[in-house]
């Protein structure tokens, strides 16, 4: 395979830069937290890329401790939000914003 | 061949990704958001993390998704209220703050001068210890995973463990029903 590793990265950076976008431009709680789960994905593809490219399996196992965390950050974001649903009868961000009044 | 396979699954990868970040209904997004996964999945069997590959759709396109689907069915917030319009001025600058980013990237990693291309090292089929600079040596094998889980990483490991009790706790602490008077205190008498 000729493909370096510049190639994966740009793949990585820009995935991350779609999650980013994905959280400033929505206003729906559940997809910025989809799109930061994107992100988390991302850095996840650069890890494996960069493991690959060095030859050393370390890290590969960064990225499985990841997904370990982000299974376990994804139940309590979600908890969160329906515990959020239940008070205000809506997950758009324009609702939740007493802090800003 | 695999040249090919690269940019078929990184087109997919990231169409699919910048679909579900612009499709307006959150049920739609999700079904965008496996194809996503699944595309980075088959860009680690390109990177020969075949291992991790099958936890990203197992994990990822499978419980995290449908964790995703059954709040978004749960809440019903399927689509996005049209009476609230996000202000023009957020817009421009999500939009702004995406194109520099990316313009970043792109910029960076397409020089020559930044990164040099390094070629990619020969897979060993077997784990035989600790290499030179005290690192794991890159092994296609599940077998490596376990070796690095008990040896090196093992401090990590029981670390995630605990993160996984204190996640499940929180999570019944935070969904619980909250009542107004303690029942268990008045039956005591």
């Amino acid at each position: 395979m000729t493909i370096g590793l510049n190639a994966f990265l740009i793949i990585a950076g820009l995935l991350f830069a779609i999650g980013m976008l994905g959280v400033t431009l929505r206003r729906n709680t559940l997809v910025m937290f989809m799109s930061l789960e994107m992100m988390l994905t991302a850095v996840n593809l650069a890890l494996v890329a960069f493991s690959r490219y060095n030859g050393t399996m370390d890290g590969n196992l960064f990225v499985f401790f990841i997904i370990t965390v982000a299974a376990a950050e994804v139940a309590v974001g979600l908890a969160i939000i329906v515990a959020l649903f239940k008070r205000r009868q809506s997950v758009m961000v324009e609702h939740l914003n007493v802090l800003s009044r | 061949m695999a040249d090919l396979l690269f940019y078929l699954f990184a087109g997919i990868t990231l169409i699919s990704a910048l679909v579900m970040v612009l499709m307006p209904n959150a049920v739609n997004g999700a079904m965008c958001m496996i194809v996503s996964f699944l595309g980075t999945a088959a860009l680690f069997v390109l990177l020969e993390a075949y291992f991790l590959a099958i936890l990203q759709v197992l994990v990822y396109a499978g419980a995290v998704m449908v964790l995703f689907l059954f709040i978004i069915m749960l809440l019903d917030v399927g689509e996005d209220s049209p009476a609230v319009k996000p202000a023009k001025l957020s817009i421009f600058a999500a939009l702004t703050g995406f194109v520099i980013l990316s313009g970043l990237v792109i910029s960076l990693f397409t020089d020559p001068a930044s990164l040099p291309a390094t070629p990619a090292f020969e897979v060993a089929e077997n784990p035989t210890g600790l290499s030179a600079n005290n690192g794991i040596p890159f092994t296609t094998s599940a077998k490596s995973f376990g070796y690095s889980l008990f040896t090196k990483y093992m401090l990590p490991f029981q670390m995630t463990g605990f993160l996984l009790l204190a996640a499940m706790v929180g999570v019944i602490v935070v969904s619980k029903r909250i009542t107004e008077t303690e029942p268990e205190a008045e039956t005591t008498d």
